[in-house]
C-alpha cells in the first residue's frame, strides 16, 4: 500500500470570489433603487440586503467562461519561517451550478504534477477527483473536510472553495469606510455542514462589490482570521481579480500570503478539459 | 550553435506535434534507499543491510492547450545487493490526442484501476515490478494502444497490447525471496506467440452522484505466473514461471458520502483448471481536525477473500485488513499509514508502517518498515519469514 500524497487533498476554486453583491436585477428592488437608494434599502430587511448584496457580487462574477492563473503560496510561522507552494488553476464556469476546477501543483516539488478535479455545488458537497501521478491513480476523495488546513497553509478548504451564494445566510450590518473606501459590512453565516466558523463579517467595496476583508470567528464565536485582499485589477472590463490575499491566523500567530499571476479569461477551455481523462494528461 | 540535448528533443517533437506549445518540463527524482534486516538471513548470498538507488526522470511536453502531450519517463535503480533488483524500464513513453470525444494514447504507458487499498485485483493492465517492493504498487511500462471514447454515459476504454512483460523476481542477493530463484529467462507461455501474444482489454467506466463504477474485461496473457520448479542450465535448482493464457472480468465501485469511501473490487478470472473468483470490500472513515485540531486520522478496513485452494491460494485469500492513516497537515506535510493484513485461519499476517515527510522544498525522508509474521511452515510465504525489514529514503526533486 502507498500513503496518500503528501497532500491529501486540497480545493483549488475560483478565489477571486469572495465577492459578495446585491441584485440590482430583483425587480421589486430595482424600482426603490431607482428613487433612492436609501429609501430601498430601508425597504429591505437586514437579512434580504445582506443576500441582495451577496447576488449583486456573484451576477458580476456571471460570464467568465473559463478562467486560468498562477497561485503561489507563502506560509509564515510564527518565528518568520517561510515556505512556498506553487499551483496552477483552471476554472470552468458551469450556469445553474457550482464551476468546475482542475488544480496543479508544480511546488513544492514532491508533489508536482499531483491534481485535483472539483465538480463544486451550491448544494450538497463537493465532488473531488486527485490524481496520483506516481501510481497514474485517479482517487475519488471525500470533500467533507471543510475546516481543515488547506497544504499546511492558514487558508481552510471551505476559504478556497467556491464562494455559491447558496452556502450562506447573510445578515447587513452597517456602511463604514475601510481606508477610505465606502464599505457595505456584511455578517454571513455557514449554510453547509462542518464549517468551522460561527460567522464571518466581509467588507465589501460600494463601488464594484469587491470583498475587501473578512473577519473568521470560530466555534465559539472567537476572532480567528482575517483575510486582507488586495491588488485588484479588472479583466475584460469587467472581472475584478486581487493580486494578493494575506491570511492571518491571530490565535497560532502564523499567516498566509496568496500571490496572483497570469491570470486569463475565455481562454476556450471546455468539459473535456475537466474530465477524468484530462487528469491523465495534465502535469 | 549550442544545442542542449532536451531542447532538441523538445524541438523535433514540436516540429510533428500539433498545435502552440503549452509547456515544456524536465522533473523527476533522485532516491537513496537503505534498507536493514534485523533477522539473520536464510539463504546464501543474501545479507543484513541494503543500499540502493532510484533514478526517475520525466519530460513532459503539451501542445494545444494541454491536448496533445508526449510523456518520457526512464527508470533505473541500482542496487548493492541484488542484481536483479538492479534494473531499468522504460516507465512511460507515450504520445496522446485528445479530441471532443475521443483520445488516443499511444506507446509505453501505466495504467492504474480500481478503488481499494489492500490489493488491486483489477488493476491488470500493467505487469508488477515485484522486485521494487513487496506491496506490489510499482508497475511496468506496458506497451499499448488506448483508445478512450468519452460519452456522458461514461468512458470506454479499448487496449490493445501487443508486448508480454514478465514479472521481476529478487535474485540470489536479494532478501524477500524463495530458497531458491526465479529464472526468467526460462519463462513458459501457454500462447505459442509467447510474449509477442497480442493481449487486449475493454473498460466502461463512469462517475455519477457518488457512485464511481467500473467494469473491466482482459483477454490474454495472465500476468501472475505458477511458480514450477526446475532447473537452470548449471543444473541448480529454479523456480519457473509458467504464463497462461486468460480471460479477467472485474468489477470496482465506490460510494462516497460524507467521511466515507465504501468500496469494492471483484474479479472472476479463468485458471488452469478452474474459474478464479476474487474479491476486496471495505471502507475508509476519516476523522478530520483531531490534535489540535489539524490532522486527519483515517481508518481502513477491508475483507479479502479468493477461491483458490491450499497450494494456489494466493497470501490473501481469506483476510481482513485495517489500518489507519495519519494526515499531519503541517508545513512538512508529514503522514503516516499503518496497516496489517491478518489470515483469518491464522496462517500469518503482512504488517506495513509507511512514513514520509518533507524537508526544505526539493527533499523528504521516508520510513517503511514491512513483512509477513507468524506464517505457518505449510504457506510459501514462510520462506520469508526473517525478511521483515526498516527501510529509510532520502529523496530528492527536481
Amino acid at each position: 500500500m502507498t500513503s496518500n500524497p503528501l497532500l491529501d487533498k486540497f480545493v483549488g476554486r475560483r478565489l477571486s470570489p469572495m465577492t459578495l453583491l446585491f441584485s440590482l436585477f430583483v425587480p421589486t428592488f430595482a424600482v426603490a433603487q431607482a428613487n433612492s437608494a436609501a429609501d430601498g434599502f430601508a425597504a429591505l430587511s437586514a437579512e434580504e440586503r445582506g443576500l441582495a448584496i451577496a447576488e449583486e457580487a456573484d451576477r458580476r462574477e456571471e460570464g467568465f467562461g473559463d478562467q486560468i492563473a498562477v497561485m503561489t503560496m507563502t506560509l509564515r510561522n510564527r518565528h518568520g519561517q517561510e515556505s512556498t507552494r506553487e499551483l496552477r488553476i483552471k476554472t470552468l464556469e458551469v450556469r445553474d451550478d457550482g464551476d468546475k476546477s482542475l488544480a496543479v501543483f508544480d511546488r513544492p516539488r514532491d508533489v508536482q504534477g499531483t491534481v485535483l478535479l472539483t465538480y463544486s455545488h451550491a448544494i450538497g458537497n463537493d465532488d473531488q477527483w486527485l490524481y496520483l501521478p506516481a501510481l497514474r491513480r485517479v482517487k475519488r476523495i471525500s470533500s467533507n473536510n471543510k475546516s481543515g488546513p488547506f497544504m499546511g497553509s492558514e487558508f481552510a478548504y471551505e476559504d478556497i472553495s467556491s464562494q455559491e451564494v447558496d452556502k450562506y445566510t447573510y445578515r447587513f450590518l452597517r456602511e463604514e469606510d475601510l481606508d477610505g473606501v465606502a464599505m457595505f459590512v456584511v455578517e454571513r453565516i455557514p449554510a453547509y455542514e462542518n464549517s468551522g466558523y460561527t460567522r464571518q463579517i466581509a467588507w465589501i467595496d460600494q463601488a464594484e462589490y469587491r470583498t475587501q476583508k473578512v473577519e473568521f470567528y470560530d466555534r465559539r464565536d472567537g476572532l480567528l482570521k482575517t483575510l486582507i485582499a488586495s491588488g485588484f485589477e479588472q479583466y475584460l472590463d469587467q472581472y475584478w481579480r486581487p493580486g494578493r490575499m494575506d491570511m492571518e491566523n491571530h490565535q497560532t500567530g502564523k499567516s498566509t500570503t496568496l500571490a496572483w499571476s497570469g491570470y486569463e479569461f475565455k481562454t476556450g477551455l471546455r468539459d473535456r478539459d475537466f474530465d477524468q481523462n484530462s487528469l491523465r494528461r495534465v502535469r | 550553435m549550442r544545442t542542449s540535448p532536451r531542447g532538441l528533443i523538445a524541438g523535433c517533437l514540436l516540429a510533428i506535434g500539433p498545435g502552440a506549445l503549452e509547456a515544456q518540463l524536465v522533473t523527476g527524482e533522485i532516491e537513496l534507499e537503505t534498507r536493514g534486516f534485523p533477522r539473520a538471513p536464510l539463504y546464501d548470498g543474501q545479507l543484513h543491510n541494503n543500499l540502493s538507488l532510484r533514478f526517475q526522470p520525466e519530460l513532459y511536453v503539451a501542445w494545444d492547450v494541454g491536448r496533445t502531450t508526449f510523456t518520457l519517463e526512464p527508470f533505473v535503480r541500482l542496487d548493492l545487493a541484488d542484481g536483479r533488483r538492479t534494473h531499468v524500464d522504460i516507465r512511460e513513453f507515450t504520445f496522446v490526442r485528445a479530441w471532443s470525444a475521443i483520445e488516443l494514447r499511444v506507446g509505453i504507458a501505466k495504467v492504474f484501476w480500481g478503488v481499494t487499498e489492500s490489493q488491486h485485483l483489477v488493476d491488470v493492465i500493467n505487469q508488477t515490478d515485484l522486485v521494487e517492493n513487496l506491496d506490489g504498487e510499482d508497475k511496468l511500462g506496458q506497451p499499448m494502444v488506448n483508445m478512450s471514447f468519452i460519452q456522458p454515459w461514461g468512458v470506454i476504454d479499448l487496449f490493445v497490447l501487443p508486448w508480454f512483460r514478465q514479472r521481476t523476481f529478487a535474485g540470489q542477493g536479494g532478501r524477500l525471496r524463495f530458497p531458491i530463484t526465479v529464472d526468467n529467462d526460462q519463462a513458459v507461455f501457454e500462447s505459442s506467440a509467447g510474449r509477442h501474444h497480442v493481449d487486449w482489454a475493454i473498460r466502461w467506466s463512469h462517475a455519477v452522484g457518488s457512485w464511481d463504477l467500473g467494469v473491466s474485461h482482459f483477454s490474454g496473457t495472465g500476468r501472475e505466473p505458477r511458480l514450477e520448479p526446475g532447473m537452470n542450465g548449471a543444473s541448480e535448482p529454479v523456480l519457473i514461471p509458467h504464463y497462461d493464457q486468460t480471460d479477467q472480468t472485474g468489477i470496482d465501485v465506490q460510494f462516497t458520502v460524507d467521511s466515507w469511501l465504501w468500496k469494492f473490487e471483484g474479479i472472476s478470472r479463468t485458471g488452469i483448471d478452474e474459474r478464479l473468483w476474487a474479491l476486496t470490500a471495505g471502507l475508509e472513515y476519516t476523522l478530520y481536525g483531531v490534535f489540535d485540531g489539524l490532522a486527519d486520522v483515517g481508518l481502513l478496513a477491508e475483507y479479502l477473500w479468493d477461491s483458490r485452494e491450499n497450494s494456489l491460494a494466493p497470501p490473501f485469500d481469506d483476510d481482513i485488513a485495517g489500518g489507519f492513516r495519519f494526515a499531519f497537515n503541517d508545513t512538512q506535510s508529514s503522514e503516516l499509514l499503518a496497516v496489517a493484513v491478518i489470515d483469518r485461519s491464522g496462517s500469518g499476517s503482512f504488517v506495513s508502517v509507511e512514513g514520509n515527510r518533507r524537508v526544505g522544498d526539493s527533499w523528504t525522508v521516508g520510513l517503511e518498515s514491512r513483512g509477513f509474521i507468524g506464517v505457518q511452515p505449510s504457506d510459501p510465504l514462510f520462506a520469508l519469514r526473517r525478511d521483515v525489514y526498516v527501510g529509510v529514503t532520502v529523496t530528492r526533486y527536481f
